[in-house]
């Protein structure tokens, strides 16, 4: 059994006048222990299916459609409210894009690690005070400073005591919502390095949430590329990294500068992604898709496996022409 | 912390100088003669003279001015009221404590009341209790307190015949005019603390909190309630500043003898000793109340606190960030 495995997930957000599809039948696995790379640019759908994990979406106007998100075979989206407060934060948590705004401005740091240990281990202030330094001194904070409030801190050290309040109760997984996109790439190096280490300390698996491919190729096992709401390609790091079959995927990486390649200019994806309140028919990417042909603008592509562990999400590479 | 605390205080010092200086020049040029005005038609120059030299109006400007701070700042003694010549520091001794009740009161109600139907309106945002509670606070927060008093007074007292009309003598009688300043203000502190907790339960450390797996009930407590505050301590050091001078409109309907009607029958009477205190008074509670709400935000608000105590926070910053960089 997997860790988490997620089947048929669609979440919509309902406004007045428009039914926004943010994800749409998403199928996601991660082991235990393993890393799941989420990839896609602003307004793919990944943060959204993050909040799904831990049932944070704001309702309404946001709404899970349907799908299951089993969590060690258990069906989070089915349990009581009290059952998920248990799992999040203790076996499920979440590290959140910007670090500036996630802690609370009016509570000392010490104190926003240890709430989160005193509520789920069953033990006395004190103890978990001392955890809560033990977990400071992990992330590379001087204990002392527990005592200080967040606007004391670097936006750096911020998102470590972020880090270390999700990491506190040891948890299962852990979800990082571009940990790193708010830092500046001298602290964001110092930051992913961290991470990496923990989570082998804490044996936590990962769904490493970013639009950047480098942090994927530092971090994770899995790769999971996200488009309008849904996956176009997924598989292991090397598989997407060596063999990219889906043309948005190939545009990611044709869009990032390389050191050994001499090219004159990058080679950016034209266009924008659909408006996710009327997403076109067939395949999602066929406006921005060089190769796309009629079928694509008829058929729904199909989720396919092309080689063991390889799924690709366009019929064109599918059949070999791309 | 505490240095700032007393340079505040120490600071309403030169505002009260100020406000002195202002009420008592704004009386000084006001047309009309005070003693013409006590001493009616028909007196003699001799008369006059002595009645200007009685209340120290022989002197220029500037002697008067002194001679009305001083006498304010050693004997507490504003004057005599022109009237009735009774000392007006004796009216306030008797009147201010009606005034500061039926205020203290009237905003102790409204926060008990107020905030949590301001709270309870935010986290259930757009279900029926919300859109309810909202309307009605409108509709207080339309009505001016005189409509409201009178409402109350033909209802209540005159229809019904349960409360009394006037005076402050039972128990019962309190009732109308505490309820005439707490409606509106309950109206007023409901839909900003539905506003503020509006914009706070959407911020990204209560999804922080969320994510813990606190309670909602919790969430809200600790996590949100807090960071609503320093709003609503602006508003609400105002509200206690200004009820507790006294409601002009509601003790003059009630008919009690507090500041509001003091004040209100001065005006009437150009009694400009009266009017001048009871400026001052409420100058005074006004600066008061001002420095207490900015020393409640240090203590609410942690990154306000640390401004006032800047000098020393970067120094030990600068130790801190080094050793953690290196």
């Amino acid at each position: 059994m997997s860790l988490l495995e997620i089947k048929h997930l669609s979440v919509q957000f309902e406004t007045r006048d428009s039914v926004i599809k943010a994800v749409n039948d998403l199928d996601l696995t991660i082991e235990a222990g393993q890393t799941l790379g989420l990839v896609g640019e602003t307004g793919a759908g990944k943060t959204t299916t993050a909040l799904s994990i831990l049932r944070l979406i704001q309702e309404p106007p946001g709404r899970i459609k349907g799908g299951e998100i089993l969590f060690e075979g258990k069906d989070l989206l089915k349990v009581s409210n009290e059952e998920m407060r248990a799992i999040r934060g203790n076996e499920i948590s979440m590290i959140f894009q910007d670090p500036m705004t996630a802690l609370n401005p009016i509570i000392r740091v010490g104190e926003q690690i240890a709430e989160v240990i005193r509520l789920h281990e069953n033990c006395s202030k004190g103890e978990a005070m001392e955890k809560a330094l033990y977990m400071l001194e992990t992330v590379g904070i001087r204990p002392e400073r527990s005592m200080d409030y967040p606007h004391q801190f670097s936006g750096g050290m911020k998102q470590r005591v972020v880090i270390a309040i999700a990491l506190a109760c040891s948890p299962k997984l852990l979800i990082a919502d571009e940990p790193t996109t708010a830092l500046d790439v001298t602290i964001q190096a110092q930051v992913l390095e961290m991470m990496n280490k923990l989570k082998q300390q804490f044996n936590t698996a990962m769904l490493m949430i970013t639009h950047d491919l480098g942090i994927v190729a530092e971090t994770c096992d899995h790769v999971a590329i996200m488009y309008a709401g849904e996956l176009v390609e997924y598989g292991t790091i090397e598989r997407i990294f060596h063999n990219p079959r889906h043309p948005y995927t190939n545009g990611l990486f044709g869009a990032i500068p390389s050191l050994d390649k001499d090219v004159d200019r990058l080679r950016p994806i034209p266009g924008l992604m659909p408006d996710p309140a009327a997403l076109p028919k067939g395949c999602k990417f066929q406006e921005r898709c060089e190769y796309a042909c009629d079928k694509c603008r008829e058929n729904a592509q199909m989720f396919t496996e092309i080689e063991p562990g390889h799924f690709v999400r366009c019929e064109r590479a599918v059949r070999g022409e791309i | 912390m505490l240095r700032y605390i007393l340079k505040r205080v120490l600071w309403v010092i030169p505002v009260m100088l100020g406000v002195v200086i202002i009420v008592f020049t704004i009386t000084y040029l006001t047309p009309g003669d005070p003693v013409m005005t006590i001493l009616g038609s028909g007196y003699t120059p001799e008369r006059y003279a002595a009645k200007a030299a009685e209340l120290g109006l022989d002197k220029g400007y500037f002697g008067q001015l002194v001679a009305y701070i001083w006498n304010i700042i050693t004997r507490l003694d504003f004057g005599k009221s022109y009237n009735s010549n009774i000392p007006i520091v004796q009216e306030f001794a008797a009147r201010y404590p009606i005034s500061v009740s039926i205020g203290l009161l009237s905003c102790m109600l409204i926060a008990i009341i107020g905030l949590p139907l301001g709270i309870l309106s935010a986290v259930k945002q757009y279900s029926v209790l919300d859109y309810s509670l909202t309307t009605l606070a409108l509709i207080f927060a339309a009505i001016p307190s005189f409509v409201l008093s009178i409402l109350g007074l033909v209802i209540f007292g005159v229809k019904l015949g349960w409360l009394p009309v006037s005076g402050l003598d039972s128990f019962k009688s309190w009732i109308l005019p505490v309820l005439a300043n707490t409606l509106p203000g309950v109206a007023g502190i409901m839909r900003m603390t539905r506003t503020t907790m509006l914009e706070v339960i959407r911020q990204d450390y209560i999804r922080t909190a969320r994510s813990k797996g606190l309670k909602e009930s919790v969430i809200l407590r600790k996590h949100a309630l807090k960071n609503c505050l320093i709003p609503l301590v602006t508003i609400f050091g105002g509200m206690i500043a200004h009820t507790t001078a006294g409601s002009i409109i509601v003790e003059n309907i009630f008919n009690i003898r507090g500041m509001g009607t003091y004040l209100y029958s001065a005006i009437l009477a150009r009694d400009y000793p009266v009017i001048n205190g009871c400026v001052l008074l409420i100058a005074f509670v006004v600066c008061v109340m001002n420095l207490l709400v900015d020393i409640t935000y240090a203590f609410i608000d942690p990154r306000i606190r640390s401004q006032y105590e800047k000098k020393r926070v970067t120094r030990k910053k600068i130790t801190t960030t080094k050793a953690e960089v290196a």
